[in-house]
């Protein structure tokens, strides 16, 4: 998917080259659609061999019986090593003990902001915690004026708001999946924070379709912070001018109480159950899993390799801008792993619209939300129930 | 052979087409809307659970499914009257005797509605777009205050009715103007001569011989417009807010996005009953006031 | 005097509505051949100051646009001569051949053209499944071989085609079969024509049906293919113009060749008489 879909091209010469035997056809999927397509796509029998998977997907189709088991695939290789995997993207690919996907790459969401403006606003070094973040955006909604904005949070995302989410100590989902937890004390805190952010003016109402050009609008000033991952690297020292180079910088992001956590996502490669082809898919999920292939491909997306050795290579380790997920890195915890999520996600982020357009208060919109989530998990809890008879 | 069965060669093709792709499909949606089918059943179908009525039970309890009621609703009350409107009146004007370069004028009110509608829905998010739109640039011209058009829940549906409206009054625009040139010449003579100005000619004479199609548009663009889908699923997503969520989009969701068969066959159920209620209304009260 | 200003009224008005019909589709023409980044600027630029033929390059390039307007040609193709073939068999019957039942059936099916065509989908789309057709131009094709529409056209048209004639063809000993192909069809030919225009012009427009039946973006039609294109590239407005361009042109071009019959088809069975 994504930009992801656009280079692995360029990695399959190699890949072909030592296995003459193996023809690699690709398709691409916008992010956007890629979910509704996947499922279609099982829903019709058509599922391709290998696929890229968000690695909050992968309890979700491991759910519909739909992916290959791993294990020993793993245990045979010498190439793909769990012990070089960061822990906590190595453990989001088990569903029930088995392991249903290998990591392809690691994504995680940090601040992008622009230097300059932030210095000109006094403030010399990134914010590192909530207290110091709303300073520092309000501090930049003043210096650039009501025509501009500190930050963008486009409403159709829910990252951003996810992120704030999974820093708070209480989870998202109760008794393991079974019901919503979004009106717990940190959570609320978690949205005031978001929403607080739309009535101080320091973010525009808009979604994405609201920009017409991220890139341009940054170069420009329209706002100073933004919350995005790994490729966006790339995309920024391609399409900002060259005088806009030195004006920005990543840093990780500001948590409650000192830097704080951030999502754990990323995309794994599974082999779908319905394939004829597991030998030859695997060869290629192992080189893809190679460091130097992993490094290459950082090269190429800007995404990140999900394998400590990756980052020792001197491409990464010298990128300045890849510091700041290196440490985020450290602290990312994931969603939570039930196949509804992705549609929970949605809901989440409906709510956070609607309270950022004063329809509701965060009270309101939070127990709103936990009885929409306990609709949708019925069903969940329906299975469960079945499935141990006590 | 009999002729009888021979016709029945002809017909056969075409009503088994019709009636497995089409008739037995809507029959099955019909039992579908009593099931809790979703993407656990697509896997396995011992999941699958029959629960009656739950489904309208919870569908009808749904706000959102409410507010797409509303969106569509809105959509039709408003799109409705204006897009006839605005095709009678290019119609009256495409007839008129005053009127010069006719072919050239009536291709250009036409094409449109051979547009592809997701290529012209693209085009129509740009040129509405905030900051950069040709629309808020021509209104700041005038010193209107850029408008948020398709962010701002309360202009996004306005905005898609306008698409819709230009989209598609074309359409109805070349079968006035078909029935307004089978209007006898006569008939206006006759007005004339009894000292009926041209609005009174038009009141007396004009609506009333356009009544029968007047109603068959009216009916023929009610039932189309409760299929609003394309536009919002392009320009907005259903946003801003779900404030263009429309009832189809609303199944869409349930259906394709979510997979959950189930509930999104009872919203087409209820969409249909919708739309057979509303125009069985439409020839009800037009056969009584002309009745009566 | 007065009907000077009359007539300046009534052709002011023709000529502003015909601006407003048209100018969204000038402007796509226009933008397309904008460079990246170029129609985002303010003032709002009307005409491309370095015009370029880099966003259709891109498309055609990268974007595979030529797969997509295949898929879209094939697709309408085949379904337009498949349904002409069964939709005008059977408007013919329904006109001219007797058989039990044939008004109720086809009040019936009247009846049914206020069925929203949704309400069939997701049960369509498990029927195709367990036919092997998901994913494949066949579940595209298949369900759209007959319409009630198409058949409702051929019917009304052909209840004007005399009974002598064809009477007089029985009697020659000619076969049913015979007699349609030659002496039917011709004198359908007009209501085929515009059918054929109407037909062609759906499906190459039809977007709910293709994007959920096919996930494979190798076969995907023109619609669905900028449907996606536009949510990913939401930033590309120059591009995605150019998409644009290529999608409405084809058929603007039919349309403007074709217009009589197209307008002819659209008109029987609207106008009273």
């Amino acid at each position: 998917m994504g930009r992801e879909g656009e280079v692995i091209e360029q990695l399959l010469p190699e890949f072909e080259r030592r296995n003459p035997d193996i023809h690699v056809q690709i398709q691409q999927l916008p992010w956007t659609a890629a979910h509704e397509k996947l499922l279609t796509a099982f829903a019709g029998d058509a599922l391709p061999d290998l696929c890229q998977l968000g690695n909050t997907w992968v309890p979700e189709f491991a759910a519909l019986d739909a992916l290959t088991d791993l294990d020993s695939l793993v245990a045979r290789s010498s190439v793909v090593r769990a012990e070089d995997y960061f822990p906590g993207i190595w453990e989001t690919n088990f569903v029930d003990g088995r392991m249903k996907g290998i990591p392809w790459y690691v994504d995680t969401r940090v601040l992008f902001f622009r230097s300059d403006l932030l210095s000109k606003a006094g403030f010399q070094t990134p914010p590192r915690s909530w207290d110091e973040w709303q300073r520092a955006l309000a501090a930049v909604k003043k210096e650039v004026g009501p025509a501009r904005y500190a930050i963008l949070l486009p409403l159709n995302e829910f990252e951003p708001l996810l992120a704030l989410g999974l820093q708070q100590e209480e989870p998202l989902l109760r008794d393991d999946g079974r019901w919503g937890g979004f009106s717990s004390p940190g959570f609320r805190r978690a949205l005031d924070f978001y929403t607080q952010m739309f009535r101080n003016g320091w973010a525009p109402s808009l979604t994405d379709a609201g920009i017409s050009n991220v890139w341009t609008e940054f170069a420009q000033g329209y706002f100073s912070f933004y919350i995005s991952g790994p490729w966006n690297i790339e995309e920024f020292k391609r399409r900002l001018p060259a005088e806009r180079q030195h004006d920005w910088m990543t840093a990780p992001l500001p948590g409650p109480h000192g830097p704080g956590a951030s999502t754990a996502g990323g995309s794994s490669l599974v082999i779908f159950r319905s394939s004829r082809h597991v030998p030859a898919a695997w060869r290629l999920i192992e080189y893809l899993s190679e460091p130097v292939v992993q490094v290459r491909f950082h090269e190429l997306s800007g995404n990140l390799p999900p394998r400590r050795t990756a980052w020792q290579y001197k491409r990464l380790a010298g990128d300045v801008y890849a510091r700041a997920f290196l440490d985020q890195l450290e602290r990312v915890r994931p969603a939570p792993a039930v196949p509804e999520w992705e549609r929970i996600a949605n809901e989440m982020q409906l709510t956070a619209e609607l309270v950022v357009h004063g329809k509701m208060n965060i009270e309101e919109a939070t127990r709103e939300l936990d009885r929409r989530v306990d609709a949708i998990l019925a069903k969940r809890r329906w299975m469960l129930a079945r499935r141990k008879p006590s | 052979m009999r002729l009888s069965a021979i016709a029945w060669g002809f017909v056969a093709p075409a009503l088994l087409v019709i009636g497995m792709f089409f008739l037995l499909p809507v029959a099955t949606a019909a039992v579908l809307s009593l099931t809790d089918f979703d993407i656990y059943a697509l896997a396995d179908l011992r999941n699958l659970r029959f629960v009656g009525f739950e489904n309208y039970a919870r569908v009808l309890q749904t706000p959102l499914f409410w507010q797409a009621l509303g969106n569509t609703f809105y959509f039709v009350v408003v799109g409705v009257p204006l897009s006839i409107m605005v095709s009678l009146g290019s119609a009256l004007l495409l007839h008129s005797r005053l009127a010069r370069f006719k072919p050239l004028f009536r291709t250009a009110l036409f094409a449109p509605v051979v547009t592809t509608l997701v290529a012209v829905a693209v085009v129509w998010r740009y040129l509405f777009q905030t900051r950069y739109g040709m629309v808020n640039y021509a209104l700041g011209q005038i010193g209107v205050h850029p408008i948020d058009w398709l962010g701002d829940p309360r202009t996004a549906m306005p905005t898609i009715i306008l698409l819709a409206v230009w989209k598609n009054f074309g359409y109805n625009m070349v079968i006035f103007l078909a029935n307004l040139q089978a209007i006898p010449e006569e008939v206006y003579e006759a007005a004339r001569i009894d000292g009926a100005s041209t609005f009174q000619q038009f009141v007396h004479v004009t609506l009333p011989m356009l009544a029968p199609t007047l109603l068959l548009v009216g009916i023929i663009t009610t039932a189309g417009y409760f299929q609003l889908f394309a536009e919002p699923y392009v320009m907005t997503q259903g946003g801003p807010l779900r404030s263009t969520v429309s009832v189809l989009y609303f199944m869409y969701e349930e259906g394709f996005k979510w997979w959950n068969f189930g509930t999104a066959s009872t919203v087409a159920m209820l969409l249909f009953v919708l739309i057979f209620a509303v125009t069985w209304g439409f020839t009800r009260v037009t056969k009584n006031e002309a009745g009566a | 005097m007065r009907s000077f200003v009359a007539s300046a009224v009534v052709n002011g008005l023709l000529l502003g509505l015909a601006l407003i019909s048209v100018f969204p589709l000038l402007w796509m023409l226009s933008v397309s051949f904008m460079p990246a980044g170029a129609a985002s600027a303010l003032p709002p630029p009307l005409f491309p100051r370095t015009p370029t033929l880099a966003n259709y390059q891109e498309l055609f390039w990268r974007a595979g646009m030529v797969r997509y307007l295949t898929n879209s040609l094939l697709l309408a193709a085949a379904v337009t001569s498949c349904s002409l073939v069964f939709n005008s068999m059977a408007g013919y019957a329904f006109a001219k051949l007797n058989f039990a039942g044939r008004q109720r059936i086809f009040k019936a099916l009247i009846g049914a053209l206020i069925i929203p065509g949704q309400v069939a989908m997701m049960p369509l789309f498990l029927l195709l499944k367990h036919m092997g057709l998901v994913n494949t131009y066949g579940g595209v094709i298949v369900p759209a071989m007959a319409g009630i529409f198409g058949i409702f056209l051929v019917r009304q048209y052909a209840l004007t085609i005399p009974d002598e004639i064809i009477e007089a063809a029985r009697m020659d000993g000619a076969g049913e079969f015979r007699i349609f192909s030659s002496i039917i069809v011709p004198l359908l030919a007009p209501i085929l024509a515009s059918l054929a225009i109407f037909t062609f012009l759906g499906c190459w427009n039809d977007f709910m049906w293709p994007l959920i039946v096919l996930t494979d973006d190798k076969l995907q039609p023109l619609p669905v293919a900028l449907a996606s294109l536009s949510r990913e590239h939401v930033q590309d407005s120059e591009m995605m113009m150019a998409g644009s361009v290529v999608t409405v042109l084809p058929v603007l071009v039919l349309f403007l060749a074709l217009q009589k019959y197209y307008i002819q088809g659209l008109l029987v069975g609207s106008v009273k008489g």
